[in-house]
Protein backbone atom coordinates (compact mmCIF):
# COMPACT_ATOMS: atom_id res chain seq x y z
CA UNK A 1 0.00 0.00 0.00
CA UNK A 2 2.90 2.41 1.19
CA UNK A 3 5.13 1.43 -2.03
CA UNK A 4 1.92 2.16 -4.81
CA UNK A 5 1.15 5.45 -3.09
CA UNK A 6 4.99 6.14 -3.41
CA UNK A 7 5.02 4.88 -6.74
CA UNK A 8 1.48 6.80 -7.18
CA UNK A 9 3.16 9.87 -5.70
CA UNK A 10 6.41 10.04 -8.22
CA UNK A 11 4.56 9.22 -11.23
CA UNK A 12 2.31 12.88 -10.16
CA UNK A 13 5.82 14.45 -9.29
CA UNK A 14 7.33 13.59 -12.80
CA UNK A 15 4.11 14.68 -14.51
CA UNK A 16 3.95 17.87 -12.87
CA UNK A 17 7.30 18.61 -13.49
CA UNK A 18 7.45 17.94 -16.87
CA UNK A 19 4.45 20.15 -17.52
CA UNK A 20 6.40 23.07 -15.52
CA UNK A 21 9.78 21.82 -17.80
CA UNK A 22 6.99 22.26 -21.12
CA UNK A 23 5.66 25.93 -20.23
CA UNK A 24 9.31 27.40 -18.76
CA UNK A 25 10.68 26.09 -22.23
CA UNK A 26 7.62 27.59 -24.08
CA UNK A 27 8.74 31.12 -22.13
CA UNK A 28 12.16 30.62 -22.65
CA UNK A 29 11.51 30.19 -26.49
CA UNK A 30 9.50 33.38 -26.74
CA UNK A 31 12.49 35.02 -24.37
CA UNK A 32 14.90 33.72 -27.04
CA UNK A 33 12.57 35.21 -29.72
CA UNK A 34 12.86 38.63 -28.14
CA UNK A 35 16.25 38.83 -27.70
CA UNK A 36 17.08 37.30 -30.88
CA UNK A 37 17.19 40.61 -32.50
CA UNK A 38 19.80 41.99 -30.84
CA UNK A 39 21.84 38.79 -31.82
CA UNK A 40 21.03 38.69 -35.55
CA UNK A 41 22.57 42.52 -35.39
CA UNK A 42 25.80 41.10 -34.42
CA UNK A 43 26.13 38.63 -36.80
CA UNK A 44 29.53 37.42 -36.14
CA UNK A 45 28.33 35.73 -33.06
CA UNK A 46 25.42 33.94 -35.14
CA UNK A 47 28.71 33.21 -37.94
CA UNK A 48 30.64 31.62 -34.73
CA UNK A 49 28.20 29.51 -34.09
CA UNK A 50 27.07 28.21 -37.39
CA UNK A 51 30.50 27.61 -37.70
CA UNK A 52 30.99 25.53 -34.30
CA UNK A 53 27.39 23.36 -35.09
CA UNK A 54 27.63 23.86 -39.19
CA UNK A 55 30.86 23.55 -40.45
CA UNK A 56 32.52 21.16 -37.81
CA UNK A 57 29.38 18.34 -38.15
CA UNK A 58 29.88 18.95 -42.05
CA UNK A 59 32.19 15.25 -41.83
CA UNK A 60 29.90 13.31 -40.06
CA UNK A 61 26.86 14.48 -42.16
CA UNK A 62 28.77 14.10 -45.76
CA UNK A 63 30.59 10.42 -44.88
CA UNK A 64 26.89 9.09 -43.43
CA UNK A 65 25.16 10.67 -45.94
CA UNK A 66 27.27 8.39 -48.65
CA UNK A 67 27.07 5.67 -46.38
CA UNK A 68 23.23 5.29 -45.80
CA UNK A 69 23.61 6.08 -49.89
CA UNK A 70 25.30 3.10 -50.60
CA UNK A 71 23.20 1.02 -48.48
CA UNK A 72 20.25 2.12 -50.05
CA UNK A 73 21.61 1.65 -53.38
CA UNK A 74 22.71 -2.26 -52.63
CA UNK A 75 19.44 -2.77 -51.62
CA UNK A 76 17.04 -1.00 -53.55
CA UNK A 77 18.60 -2.49 -56.28
CA UNK A 78 18.29 -5.87 -54.93
CA UNK A 79 14.83 -5.69 -53.73
CA UNK A 80 13.95 -3.66 -57.41
CA UNK A 81 15.47 -6.43 -59.66
CA UNK A 82 12.92 -8.85 -58.46
CA UNK A 83 10.45 -6.62 -60.36
CA UNK A 84 12.87 -6.08 -63.46
CA UNK A 85 12.80 -2.43 -62.78
CA UNK A 86 16.34 -1.83 -61.23
CA UNK A 87 17.01 1.69 -63.31
CA UNK A 88 14.02 2.59 -60.39
CA UNK A 89 16.34 2.56 -57.65
CA UNK A 90 17.38 6.25 -58.71
CA UNK A 91 13.66 6.90 -57.25
CA UNK A 92 13.91 4.74 -54.50
CA UNK A 93 17.21 6.24 -53.21
CA UNK A 94 16.15 9.58 -53.91
CA UNK A 95 12.76 9.91 -52.43
CA UNK A 96 13.45 7.96 -49.33
CA UNK A 97 16.30 10.23 -48.69
CA UNK A 98 14.62 13.71 -49.74
CA UNK A 99 11.57 12.56 -47.67
CA UNK A 100 12.72 11.26 -44.16
CA UNK A 101 15.61 9.78 -44.44
CA UNK A 102 18.04 13.13 -44.96
CA UNK A 103 15.97 15.88 -42.67
CA UNK A 104 15.35 12.32 -40.12
CA UNK A 105 19.04 11.14 -39.86
CA UNK A 106 20.97 14.68 -39.92
CA UNK A 107 18.66 15.47 -36.96
CA UNK A 108 19.76 12.78 -35.03
CA UNK A 109 23.53 13.63 -36.05
CA UNK A 110 23.20 16.91 -35.43
CA UNK A 111 21.37 16.61 -32.23
CA UNK A 112 24.35 14.24 -30.85
CA UNK A 113 26.81 16.05 -32.69
CA UNK A 114 26.54 20.07 -32.05
CA UNK A 115 23.29 19.65 -29.75
CA UNK A 116 24.99 17.98 -26.86
CA UNK A 117 27.97 20.55 -27.26
CA UNK A 118 25.95 23.66 -27.36
CA UNK A 119 23.99 21.80 -23.98
CA UNK A 120 27.54 21.10 -22.18
CA UNK A 121 28.83 24.90 -22.91
CA UNK A 122 25.86 26.62 -21.85
CA UNK A 123 25.38 24.44 -18.40
CA UNK A 124 29.42 24.76 -17.87
CA UNK A 125 28.57 28.62 -18.54
CA UNK A 126 25.80 28.38 -15.83
CA UNK A 127 27.73 26.09 -13.52
CA UNK A 128 31.04 28.50 -13.55
CA UNK A 129 28.49 31.39 -13.20
CA UNK A 130 29.80 32.40 -16.13
CA UNK A 131 26.16 33.42 -17.11
CA UNK A 132 25.05 35.12 -13.65
CA UNK A 133 28.38 37.00 -14.29
CA UNK A 134 27.09 38.62 -17.43
CA UNK A 135 23.90 39.42 -15.90
CA UNK A 136 25.70 41.34 -13.31
CA UNK A 137 27.57 43.26 -16.14
CA UNK A 138 24.24 44.24 -17.98
CA UNK A 139 25.04 41.85 -20.41
CA UNK A 140 21.87 39.61 -21.32
CA UNK A 141 22.97 36.03 -21.04
CA UNK A 142 19.98 35.33 -23.86
CA UNK A 143 21.09 37.75 -26.17
CA UNK A 144 24.61 37.29 -25.60
CA UNK A 145 24.87 33.00 -25.13
CA UNK A 146 21.39 31.60 -25.75
CA UNK A 147 20.08 33.33 -28.98
CA UNK A 148 22.92 33.26 -31.46
CA UNK A 149 23.45 29.35 -30.90
CA UNK A 150 19.67 29.14 -31.32
CA UNK A 151 19.79 30.26 -34.43
CA UNK A 152 23.43 28.58 -35.85
CA UNK A 153 21.67 25.17 -34.83
CA UNK A 154 18.13 26.72 -36.86
CA UNK A 155 20.09 27.85 -39.77
CA UNK A 156 22.63 25.11 -40.06
CA UNK A 157 20.38 22.12 -39.77
CA UNK A 158 18.78 22.26 -43.65
CA UNK A 159 22.02 22.80 -44.85
CA UNK A 160 23.17 19.75 -43.01
CA UNK A 161 20.11 17.83 -44.36
CA UNK A 162 20.62 18.96 -48.08
CA UNK A 163 24.17 18.02 -47.85
CA UNK A 164 23.54 14.56 -46.45
CA UNK A 165 20.71 13.81 -49.25
CA UNK A 166 22.85 14.98 -51.59
CA UNK A 167 25.85 13.24 -50.89
CA UNK A 168 23.08 10.23 -50.39
CA UNK A 169 22.31 10.28 -53.56
CA UNK A 170 25.44 10.67 -54.73
CA UNK A 171 26.58 7.42 -52.95
CA UNK A 172 23.48 5.55 -54.44
CA UNK A 173 24.43 6.68 -57.80
CA UNK A 174 27.77 5.13 -57.15
CA UNK A 175 26.07 1.66 -56.61
CA UNK A 176 23.71 1.43 -58.85
CA UNK A 177 25.64 2.96 -62.27
CA UNK A 178 29.52 2.28 -62.07
CA UNK A 179 29.43 -0.70 -59.55
CA UNK A 180 26.35 -3.05 -60.88
CA UNK A 181 25.95 -1.35 -64.36
CA UNK A 182 22.24 0.19 -63.84
CA UNK A 183 22.14 3.03 -66.94
CA UNK A 184 22.98 6.13 -66.16
CA UNK A 185 20.51 8.12 -68.52
CA UNK A 186 17.88 5.88 -66.92
CA UNK A 187 18.86 6.12 -63.29
CA UNK A 188 18.61 9.90 -63.65
CA UNK A 189 15.53 10.37 -65.86
CA UNK A 190 13.05 8.15 -63.60
CA UNK A 191 14.51 10.10 -60.83
CA UNK A 192 13.32 13.28 -62.37
CA UNK A 193 10.13 11.83 -63.40
CA UNK A 194 9.21 10.81 -60.29
CA UNK A 195 10.67 13.72 -57.67
CA UNK A 196 8.56 16.62 -57.57
CA UNK A 197 9.97 19.97 -55.95
CA UNK A 198 6.87 20.46 -54.00
CA UNK A 199 5.84 17.55 -52.37
CA UNK A 200 9.24 15.81 -52.17
CA UNK A 201 12.38 18.47 -52.15
CA UNK A 202 10.31 21.54 -50.39
CA UNK A 203 8.76 18.99 -47.57
CA UNK A 204 12.00 17.70 -46.84
CA UNK A 205 13.60 21.40 -46.44
CA UNK A 206 10.20 22.13 -44.27
CA UNK A 207 11.30 19.00 -42.28
CA UNK A 208 14.73 19.86 -41.83
CA UNK A 209 14.00 23.60 -40.48
CA UNK A 210 11.32 22.20 -37.66
CA UNK A 211 13.63 19.77 -36.64
CA UNK A 212 16.80 22.23 -36.40
CA UNK A 213 14.31 24.34 -34.64
CA UNK A 214 13.29 21.37 -32.28
CA UNK A 215 16.95 20.36 -31.53
CA UNK A 216 18.27 24.36 -31.17
CA UNK A 217 15.67 25.08 -28.70
CA UNK A 218 16.13 21.78 -26.91
CA UNK A 219 19.41 22.10 -26.39
CA UNK A 220 19.96 25.62 -25.39
CA UNK A 221 16.75 24.99 -23.06
CA UNK A 222 18.48 22.14 -21.71
CA UNK A 223 21.89 23.37 -20.61
CA UNK A 224 20.06 27.12 -19.46
CA UNK A 225 18.03 25.20 -17.13
CA UNK A 226 20.70 22.42 -15.92
CA UNK A 227 21.33 21.86 -12.59
CA UNK A 228 25.24 23.98 -11.93
CA UNK A 229 27.36 20.62 -11.21
CA UNK A 230 28.78 18.39 -12.70
CA UNK A 231 26.40 15.95 -12.64
CA UNK A 232 23.73 18.22 -13.59
CA UNK A 233 25.70 19.27 -16.76
CA UNK A 234 26.27 15.56 -17.80
CA UNK A 235 22.44 14.77 -16.97
CA UNK A 236 21.11 17.94 -18.96
CA UNK A 237 23.65 16.45 -22.09
CA UNK A 238 21.65 13.20 -21.48
CA UNK A 239 18.20 14.56 -22.09
CA UNK A 240 19.47 16.92 -24.95
CA UNK A 241 19.95 13.77 -27.14
CA UNK A 242 17.42 11.74 -25.95
CA UNK A 243 14.60 14.26 -26.04
CA UNK A 244 15.75 15.71 -29.73
CA UNK A 245 15.88 12.63 -30.63
CA UNK A 246 12.47 11.23 -29.54
CA UNK A 247 11.27 15.10 -30.42
CA UNK A 248 12.56 14.54 -34.42
CA UNK A 249 10.63 11.05 -35.14
CA UNK A 250 7.67 12.32 -32.80
CA UNK A 251 7.86 15.67 -35.32
CA UNK A 252 8.58 13.35 -38.14
CA UNK A 253 5.35 11.09 -37.63
CA UNK A 254 3.20 14.63 -37.59
CA UNK A 255 4.87 16.23 -40.16
CA UNK A 256 4.69 13.09 -42.65
CA UNK A 257 0.94 12.59 -41.48
CA UNK A 258 0.05 16.21 -42.96
CA UNK A 259 2.48 16.15 -46.37
CA UNK A 260 1.96 12.64 -47.61
CA UNK A 261 -1.30 11.53 -46.11
CA UNK A 262 -1.88 8.85 -49.72
CA UNK A 263 -4.41 10.57 -51.44
CA UNK B 1 40.63 40.13 -35.87
CA UNK B 2 42.63 37.35 -38.13
CA UNK B 3 40.90 34.80 -36.40
CA UNK B 4 37.33 35.74 -37.39
CA UNK B 5 37.95 36.09 -40.68
CA UNK B 6 39.35 32.63 -40.75
CA UNK B 7 35.86 31.17 -39.35
CA UNK B 8 34.26 33.63 -41.82
CA UNK B 9 35.71 31.50 -44.73
CA UNK B 10 34.64 28.25 -43.48
CA UNK B 11 31.04 29.76 -42.75
CA UNK B 12 30.82 30.65 -46.39
CA UNK B 13 32.42 27.78 -47.48
CA UNK B 14 29.58 26.07 -45.49
CA UNK B 15 26.83 28.01 -46.69
CA UNK B 16 28.05 27.74 -50.42
CA UNK B 17 28.02 24.14 -50.10
CA UNK B 18 24.54 23.54 -48.80
CA UNK B 19 22.88 25.93 -50.88
CA UNK B 20 24.70 24.21 -53.93
CA UNK B 21 23.48 20.87 -52.12
CA UNK B 22 20.24 22.57 -51.85
CA UNK B 23 20.33 23.72 -55.76
CA UNK B 24 21.39 20.28 -56.94
CA UNK B 25 17.97 18.40 -55.42
CA UNK B 26 15.86 21.03 -56.56
CA UNK B 27 17.31 21.06 -60.46
CA UNK B 28 18.64 17.85 -60.81
CA UNK B 29 16.85 15.53 -58.59
CA UNK B 30 13.17 17.31 -58.42
CA UNK B 31 13.45 19.05 -62.17
CA UNK B 32 12.37 22.71 -60.73
CA UNK B 33 8.52 22.54 -61.92
CA UNK B 34 7.77 25.42 -59.74
CA UNK B 35 9.54 28.55 -60.44
CA UNK B 36 9.78 28.33 -64.34
CA UNK B 37 6.13 28.12 -64.78
CA UNK B 38 5.40 28.13 -68.42
CA UNK B 39 2.49 30.36 -69.09
CA UNK B 40 -0.05 27.53 -69.62
CA UNK B 41 -3.96 27.64 -70.49
CA UNK B 42 -6.60 25.35 -69.21
CA UNK B 43 -9.38 23.39 -71.06
CA UNK B 44 -11.70 21.27 -69.29
CA UNK B 45 -13.09 17.24 -70.17
CA UNK B 46 -15.64 15.00 -69.13
CA UNK B 47 -15.37 11.55 -68.14
CA UNK B 48 -17.61 8.80 -67.20
CA UNK B 49 -14.56 7.61 -64.90
CA UNK B 50 -11.30 8.90 -64.32
CA UNK B 51 -9.86 5.48 -62.53
CA UNK B 52 -6.61 6.38 -60.66
CA UNK B 53 -6.02 9.57 -62.06
CA UNK B 54 -4.54 12.14 -59.64
CA UNK B 55 -3.87 15.97 -59.77
CA UNK B 56 -0.76 16.79 -61.66
CA UNK B 57 -1.14 13.60 -63.34
CA UNK B 58 0.59 14.24 -66.83
CA UNK B 59 -0.83 15.01 -70.42
CA UNK B 60 0.87 13.66 -73.18
CA UNK B 61 0.27 14.01 -76.58
CA UNK B 62 2.25 11.56 -79.48
CA UNK B 63 3.92 10.49 -75.96
CA UNK B 64 5.14 14.24 -75.36
CA UNK B 65 4.62 15.92 -71.65
CA UNK B 66 2.20 18.89 -72.65
CA UNK B 67 1.08 19.65 -69.44
CA UNK B 68 -0.32 18.57 -66.48
CA UNK B 69 -3.79 17.66 -64.77
CA UNK B 70 -4.66 21.20 -63.09
CA UNK B 71 -7.70 19.75 -60.93
CA UNK B 72 -10.33 16.89 -60.67
CA UNK B 73 -13.99 17.79 -59.91
CA UNK B 74 -17.46 16.19 -59.57
CA UNK B 75 -19.86 18.11 -61.77
CA UNK B 76 -23.33 16.70 -59.36
CA UNK B 77 -25.75 17.58 -62.84
CA UNK B 78 -24.22 15.41 -65.15
CA UNK B 79 -22.75 13.12 -62.69
CA UNK B 80 -19.60 12.87 -64.68
CA UNK B 81 -16.08 14.05 -63.61
CA UNK B 82 -14.57 17.13 -64.99
CA UNK B 83 -10.78 17.21 -65.28
CA UNK B 84 -8.88 20.91 -65.37
CA UNK B 85 -5.86 20.34 -67.97
CA UNK B 86 -3.44 22.84 -67.56
CA UNK B 87 -1.61 22.92 -71.28
CA UNK B 88 1.94 24.72 -72.33
CA UNK B 89 1.31 27.70 -74.05
CA UNK B 90 3.66 26.67 -76.88
CA UNK B 91 1.19 23.92 -78.05
CA UNK B 92 -1.71 24.53 -79.64
CA UNK B 93 -4.76 22.05 -80.14
CA UNK B 94 -7.57 21.64 -82.82
CA UNK B 95 -10.76 22.55 -80.88
CA UNK B 96 -12.32 18.61 -82.06
CA UNK B 97 -8.84 17.31 -79.74
CA UNK B 98 -9.92 14.10 -78.22
CA UNK B 99 -8.77 13.23 -74.53
CA UNK B 100 -8.30 9.74 -73.15
CA UNK B 101 -7.24 8.18 -69.78
CA UNK B 102 -4.70 5.98 -70.16
CA UNK B 103 -2.19 3.77 -68.41
CA UNK B 104 1.41 4.05 -68.85
CA UNK B 105 2.79 0.25 -68.63
CA UNK B 106 0.42 -2.56 -67.38
CA UNK B 107 0.40 -1.21 -64.01
CA UNK B 108 1.75 2.46 -64.10
CA UNK B 109 0.95 5.63 -63.41
CA UNK B 110 -2.46 7.31 -65.06
CA UNK B 111 -2.12 10.01 -67.77
CA UNK B 112 -4.07 12.18 -70.32
CA UNK B 113 -3.42 11.61 -74.12
CA UNK B 114 -4.72 14.44 -76.38
CA UNK B 115 -5.12 12.74 -79.82
CA UNK B 116 -5.22 16.06 -82.30
CA UNK B 117 -8.20 16.58 -84.41
CA UNK B 118 -8.37 18.56 -87.71
CA UNK B 119 -10.34 21.59 -87.07
CA UNK B 120 -8.67 24.79 -87.93
CA UNK B 121 -10.39 26.23 -84.44
CA UNK B 122 -8.01 26.04 -81.72
CA UNK B 123 -8.77 25.38 -78.27
CA UNK B 124 -8.68 28.34 -76.02
CA UNK B 125 -8.33 29.07 -72.02
CA UNK B 126 -11.61 27.83 -70.61
CA UNK B 127 -12.84 25.90 -73.84
CA UNK B 128 -14.03 22.21 -73.46
CA UNK B 129 -12.63 19.13 -75.07
CA UNK B 130 -15.79 17.40 -76.35
CA UNK B 131 -14.54 13.62 -76.84
CA UNK B 132 -13.41 12.18 -74.11
CA UNK B 133 -12.57 9.14 -73.16
CA UNK B 134 -12.81 7.06 -69.87
CA UNK B 135 -10.13 5.38 -67.89
CA UNK B 136 -10.29 1.40 -68.19
CA UNK B 137 -11.43 -0.21 -65.40
CA UNK B 138 -10.07 -3.80 -64.99
CA UNK B 139 -12.74 -4.89 -63.28
CA UNK B 140 -15.40 -3.45 -65.72
CA UNK B 141 -13.43 -5.38 -68.56
CA UNK B 142 -13.41 -8.88 -66.71
CA UNK B 143 -17.10 -8.33 -65.54
CA UNK B 144 -18.13 -7.89 -69.57
CA UNK B 145 -15.93 -10.38 -70.93
CA UNK B 146 -17.95 -12.87 -68.45
CA UNK B 147 -20.77 -11.16 -69.14
CA UNK B 148 -19.82 -11.27 -73.32
CA UNK B 149 -19.10 -15.39 -72.49
CA UNK B 150 -22.04 -16.53 -70.90
CA UNK B 151 -24.16 -15.02 -73.43
CA UNK B 152 -22.46 -16.91 -76.26
CA UNK B 153 -22.79 -20.15 -74.93
CA UNK B 154 -26.25 -20.94 -74.94
CA UNK B 155 -28.30 -22.12 -71.65
CA UNK B 156 -28.03 -25.93 -70.89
Amino acid sequence: MNGLLSALRTVGAMTIDGIWRLGFATRFLVAVLMHSGQSLRRVHLTIREIYFSGVLSLLIIVVSGLFVGLVLGLQGYDILQRYGSSEAVGVMVALSLLRELGPVVAGLLFASRAGSAVTAEIGLMKATEQLKAMDMMAVNPLARVVAPRFWGGVISMPLLAAMFSTMGIFGGWLIAVPVIGVDDGAFWSQMQAAVDFRTDVLNGVIKSVVFGTAVSLIAVFEGYDCQPTAEGVSRAITRTVVTSSLAILALDFVLTSFMFRGQ
Amino acid sequence: MMNRTALDLWVGIFVAIGFAALTFLAMKVGNFSVFNKAPTYVVTAQFDNIGGLKVRAPVKSAGVLVGRVSSIDFDAGSYRAVVGIEIDSRYEFPSDTSAAILTSGLLGEQYIGLDAGGDIEMLRDGDRVMLSQSAVVLEKLIGQFLFDRASETPAQ
